[in-house]
């Protein structure tokens, strides 16, 4: 196959990948730094080159429920935010995943008000996670084109039916240009094949109710079937991930273990920090300490078996959140993780992170001092405080 | 262990195409087989206010995404930026290199910067452009100065990208094409006379 290297930005990643996608509906409300992603978009709505129904809504409220109802009346419905828009979003986030409804949105994480904040962290999507959808987070552009593309298969799965949220992290990668390998229109259209909803509320000839009440009776059991539905997304994202792989060149997992079989220090985070990461482990590695990097890359479902299974043989772990839960634990990332250690009777030595909220710098001096900080842990001589915070000003 | 990545600052003013300019070279060092980065600094950017944007290039992926703070080449676009703005922060004094878009030659800044680095380079990028194109707009030239002090890639590759680009975009001003590139070709030679 044909593969065109072109230079993109992570906004410009996710439109050119919703062009080759070319959905029947977009619904969407621009907002900092998401906006990018659907002003290319509308331009390539204005120019034909997608048959897109462009649907300019009012807030970011209307922009999923837009999207709700013509995924409901069986068109193909794409959207994109971030932060604020991604919050005003969150009562229908429930509502399009429990009516089953395989949206796929793109999401530029980017801190949550007060204060104000444009710059990344992940709050705004950890505040979605019991929403019901599927989440995705991207290291850079390319993961971020590949995983648009991979979205719409698994969100589409018979055997999922779940709406899928794909992030990049705010400007770091959404502003930032890098090197893009882009598969010809043809391939991706043949990748992602025709759409099939789950249902038609439009087709009058098969009338149905969806969205209905459902009290004591049944609700029980419609979360029991979304969790179903949840639990199965798992093996489709595999096999969409290593199909993808075979014929674009890129598997894709639902972790992401780098240098992690013989690690004794494995630092666990998501999205653009893995790369840093995984240059402060090569830099390690040169100097002979065994370091590794676990990078969770779906996030909804959650992979607990997965991450416990590589964490396991490791003298000590890290989990870096770039996300609060203030629940005076740890983060959101490091408390799944716990939990997912306890189902799988691994011990080990443990220290969690909060880093890089409103877009703190991350560098791979603070990273070097996390692997330190296992190794003093896995040898007795220290004790690191629960969330401890990276880069705070004192 | 030899630095196997380029890391490059752009410091310039609002309006004057340090974006730009690192997208430009970014994207013509990836067309060149190059992995690449190019940013800019988000802050509260205005007309005429310094900002600053940055390149990495390498031959091999590029995995870091933190931001430069330790650049190998520093690029200024605008010479009054060097008395309010910290231009040489981060750049080592022995093997960084400086390149300054001034009609001042190289003492008199090196002087004002108080910078004792050997690889300081003066160009008058600003002149270059008003002549070849008939705008002060010195970001392309200050690209064909930094390929001539650093090879980063062909001249030649740069030009032809560069001219690709700008057919696009200046379809009907043939004039803006051939300054631009006539531009680049002036710097390069005149910064390797230096």
């Amino acid at each position: 196959m044909e593969k065109t290297i072109v230079a993109k930005t992570g906004n410009e990643a996710m439109a050119e990948a919703m062009r080759q996608i070319n959905p029947d509906v977009c619904a969407a409300y621009p907002i900092s730094p998401a906006t990018e992603i659907l002003q290319i978009f509308a331009g390539f709505v204005h120019d034909g080159k997608v048959k897109t129904n462009l649907i300019a809504v009012e807030s970011e409220h209307s922009a999923m429920s837009a999207s709700m109802g013509s995924a409901a009346a069986g068109a193909r419905t794409m959207t994109a935010t971030s932060s604020q828009g991604l919050m005003l979003m969150h009562e229908v986030l429930f509502i399009a995943a429990g009516m089953r409804l395989p949206i796929v949105m793109a999401d530029v994480n980017r801190a949550v008000s007060a204060p104000i904040n444009i710059h990344c962290d992940h709050s705004d999507t950890m505040a979605q996670v019991n929403s019901g959808w599927i989440q995705i987070f991207s290291e850079n552009s390319q993961e971020a084109y590949d995983t648009m593309i991979q979205a719409v298969r698994i969100a589409e799965h018979k055997d999922v039916m779940l709406p899928t949220m794909v992030t990049t992290d705010g400007f770091i990668i959404s502003h930032g240009m890098e090197r893009l390998e882009m598969y010809p229109d043809a391939e991706v259209t043949k990748f992602i094949g025709d759409y099939k909803g789950p249902y038609n509320v439009l087709d009058i000839k098969n009338p149905i109710t969806a969205g209905s009440i459902v009290l004591t009776d049944y609700y029980l059991e419609f979360r029991k079937a979304n969790r179903v539905a949840m639990a199965n997304a798992k093996q489709v994202i595999l096999d969409v991930g290593r199909e993808f792989g075979k014929v674009f060149g890129r598997e894709y997992g639902l972790i992401d273990t780098y240098k992690c079989e013989d690690a004794d220090f494995i630092v666990v985070c998501m999205g653009s920090t893995a790369g840093t990461t995984k240059s402060v482990v090569d830099e390690l590695r040169a100097e002979g300490v065994k370091a590794g990097l676990l990078k969770i890359r779906v996030y909804r479902p959650f992979p607990a078996q997965e991450i416990a299974a590589a964490l396991g043989k490791a003298k000590a772990v890290a989990v870096l959140d770039r996300a609060e839960s203030l629940s005076n634990q740890a983060g959101p990332v490091a408390t799944e993780i716990k939990s997912g250690l306890f189902d799988a009777g691994v011990r080990v030595p443990f220290a969690s992170y909060i880093y890089g909220l409103g877009g703190r710098e991350i560098f791979k001096e603070d990273i070097r001092k996390v692997y330190t900080d296992l190794k003093n842990l896995a040898e007795g001589k220290a004790v690191i405080e629960t969330a401890k915070y990276i880069g705070l000003k004192e | 262990m030899a630095k196997d990545m380029i890391e490059i600052r752009w410091h310039g003013r609002g309006g004057q195409g340090a974006k730009t300019a690192a997208l430009l070279l970014g994207e013509a060092a990836i067309n060149a087989g190059k992995y690449v980065q190019a940013f800019p600094e988000y802050g509260p950017e205005r007309m005429g206010a310094p900002v600053a944007s940055y390149d990495r290039i390498s031959d091999k992926e590029i995995f870091i995404h933190s931001p430069v703070i330790a650049p190998d080449t520093v690029l200024v676009l605008d010479e009054t930026l060097i008395d309010s703005v910290d231009v040489c922060q981060g750049l080592p004094e022995d093997t960084g290199v400086l390149v300054v878009n001034t009609p001042f030659n190289k003492e008199e800044v090196a002087v004002r910067l108080k910078w004792k680095g050997k690889k300081l380079y003066t160009i008058d990028a600003s002149r270059i452009a008003q002549a070849s194109f008939g705008k002060p707009i010195p970001n392309t030239p200050m690209i064909g100065a930094l390929i001539g002090i650093t090879n980063l890639m062909p001249i030649d590759a740069f030009i032809e990208d560069t001219k690709k680009k700008l057919e696009k975009k200046f379809k009907s001003k043939p004039e803006v094409i051939e300054g631009n590139l006539k531009a680049i070709k002036t710097a390069y030679e005149e910064v390797k006379k230096q």
